[in-house]
């Protein structure tokens, strides 16, 4: 019996030129009038974005040529964006190319991180967050993360973990309930978890963790939300309440997220930025970003020829 | 190409191992072997004990005092059996909580960095270290006068032999354990729950107190109860540092601390000296106190694995 021959194998030649199985098709062609959507768009444009009327913005953050380095390896190049209260920003892009760290270098949790370097310039309502304190910074700029963490306490002290001044048990349950109640109803929790608030919240399921997290960030009564792939460790279901949620809130917090899933880019964000290889390729309003992508690179990602 | 069709040979786990190649088969054969005669080992020792406890164990060896000096020929355990948790209370009372707090240091904060592997190396050394020599080592550092005020003194002379000499010294056998457990324990905290802490605003000593402590509560127990088993269970210390006296013999007039200073015995020392070998030789004794020795350090174990599944119910991905 004979064997049959392996496939050959494909090797790169040091300064060889890939080109994809398929050159990517046109995103859209560009029509004289575009007040329509494109038909050729990728293929989620048309559907599930309810229209929404603009918020009045109100610009929170400001990132100024900022680039992180993780000991030699430059993760984050030269980024300048706006962060405005009333929009959702998503930032998108292929895994490692940086959107994480953008999103960890707006709350100082990049300094976590020993080998960490950083330079350009984030401020806060104007002010440079580099000197401001890490723990007020971060209780004005929170974040969500995601794997669902809530910690190992009551859906209650959960929430009064924040409310708290650091480590203190003051001040006690029934003056912090409303302030507590109104966290959880923020996030549409109140009502599932209103007479169990002194159960386990590891025990709740992971949306509803989830929204729990999200409550808990929104407690400190920040200015800007940060959330790191939110949904990825949720089902369908779960990811459709928050979205909603998160669509709320940009009323009266600036969010940020930060997502692998183009779809829900262009579900919930206002604007976008797509990132690669650290850079930021472009940013745009989410209508622009995705029908009439200006860089070959960002019409190759959304129309899902890599990443 | 399928990943889940079933090859030939070793299929689901519930099925026959009949198709199994032989090297496969011997070794399943050995795993059951040995795991067999573990078990067999154990039980026993346990029926052994249990058969010569039960019969020689009655309710007033637990109630009674043994004899004064070593000619007692009467009485029980009573005194032992206090010492033991004496003992072990004092041993946990230190190392409990240093050792919680060296795990914390080593897993959160690990610096200065040559400290912390200093400082590791020297925990694994303890823990391998036989408790006679850490016994020949305590005898030299409580005999010393600036510690005098521990044991009984008699014209100058420190005597070096207490309660607090012997669980001070014993905590030295309990802390390795406790680190190690609490260690583990925090590292399996996932770090984006530490960041989710700092992310609120929350320090880094906030976070530990409020949020790691709470989360690695079960092998913080688990850890405090492993270590108390195993230094009620050891003799070398015990022998050398109380003063192996069958009876509770205060030191000072201030009660309660009269005891803590004053020497005495444990269930382990009990057994030595009531063995055949030892300078009592009343076995049925012997026997009947290594059964209630071990029935704590069953229980002990019992309690472990109850918290440590119980640990396992909730936690993040």
């Amino acid at each position: 019996m004979e064997l049959r021959k392996p496939p050959p194998v494909r090797r790169l030649e040091p300064g060889a030129t890939v080109t994809p199985r398929q050159a990517p098709a046109p995103v859209v062609q560009l029509r004289p009038d575009d007040t329509a959507p494109a038909a050729s768009a990728a293929s989620f444009v048309n559907a599930g974005r309810a229209s929404r009327a603009a918020a009045p913005t109100i610009e929170r953050m400001q990132v100024e040529e900022l680039s992180v380095a993780y000991a030699q390896r430059q993760a984050v190049r030269s980024v300048s964006l706006p962060i405005r209260q009333g929009e959702v920003l998503a930032l998108i892009g292929p895994s490692g190319c940086g959107k994480t760290t953008l999103l960890r270098s707006l709350n100082r949790l990049t300094e976590l991180t020993k080998s960490a370097t950083l330079s350009g310039r984030v401020t806060l309502d104007g002010i440079d967050i580099a000197g401001l304190e890490p723990t007020d910074l971060r209780r004005r700029v929170t974040m969500v993360f995601q794997q669902p963490n809530p910690f190992p306490m009551s859906i209650f002290e959960n929430i009064a973990y924040v409310l708290r001044e650091q480590a203190k048990r003051k001040p006690r349950r029934s003056s912090l309930r409303p302030a507590v109640e109104q966290a959880l109803a923020h996030a549409g929790l109140l009502e599932e978890v209103k007479d169990n608030l002194d159960h386990p919240a590891l025990r709740l399921s992971g949306g509803q963790q989830q929204r729990l997290c999200i409550a808990r960030a929104l407690a400190a009564g920040p200015e800007v939300l940060l959330l790191d792939e939110p949904c990825s460790a949720l089902d369908p279901q779960s990811t459709k309440v928050i979205e909603d949620l998160i669509v709320k809130l940009r009323e009266e917090v600036a969010v940020v997220i930060v997502t692998h899933n183009l779809q829900q880019a262009y579900r919930i964000a206002d604007y976008v930025a797509f990132m690669y290889l650290g850079e930021l390729i472009e940013y745009g309003s989410t209508q622009a970003l995705f029908t009439r992508p200006r860089q070959p690179r960002t019409q190759e990602y959304v129309s899902g020829a890599f990443g | 190409m399928s990943a889940t069709a079933p090859g030939p040979g070793r299929t689901s786990p519930g099925g026959s191992s009949a198709s199994w190649r032989l090297t496969d088969r011997a070794g399943l054969a050995l795993a059951w072997f040995f795991g067999l005669l573990f078990c067999a080992i154990c039980g026993a020792i346990v029926i052994f004990l249990a058969v010569k406890g039960i019969s020689d164990l009655r309710p007033d060896l637990i109630w009674t005092n043994p004899g004064a000096g070593p000619t007692g020929e009467t009485g029980g355990f009573l005194d032992p059996l206090i010492g033991t948790l004496v003992v072990g209370g004092i041993g946990i009372g230190i190392a409990g909580p240093v050792g919680v707090w060296t795990a914390v240091w080593l897993s959160e904060y690990g610096r200065p960095a040559p400290l912390a592997r200093v400082v590791e190396s020297t925990i694994e050394m303890l823990a391998g270290a036989p408790s006679v020599v850490l016994a020949l080592f305590g005898i030299l550092l409580f005999e010393s006068k600036v510690l005098g005020f521990l044991s009984a003194t008699n014209g100058g002379i420190v005597f070096g032999k207490s309660f607090f000499a012997a669980g001070a010294m014993l905590s030295l056998i309990a802390l390795p354990i406790v680190v190690t457990t609490v260690r583990e324990g925090l590292q399996a905290i996932p770090n984006h729950v530490r960041e989710a802490s700092y992310a609120l605003g929350k320090t880094r000593i906030t976070t530990i107190r409020r949020v790691l402590l709470p989360a690695a509560r079960p092998s913080l127990i688990t850890g405090n109860m492993l270590a108390f088993g195993h230094m009620i269970g050891d003799t070398a210390i015990i022998v050398f540092l109380l003063g192996d006296t069958q009876i509770l013999q205060g030191v000072g007039g201030v009660p309660g601390l009269n005891i803590l200073r004053g020497t005495g015995s444990t269930l382990t020392s009990y057994i030595f000296d009531n063995a055949p070998t030892g300078d009592l030789n009343q076995p049925q004794k012997a026997y009947a106190a290594a059964f209630v020795l071990i029935l704590i350090v069953l229980a002990l174990n019992v309690l472990v694995d109850v918290f440590g599944r119980r640990s396992r119910e909730a936690r993040w991905s």
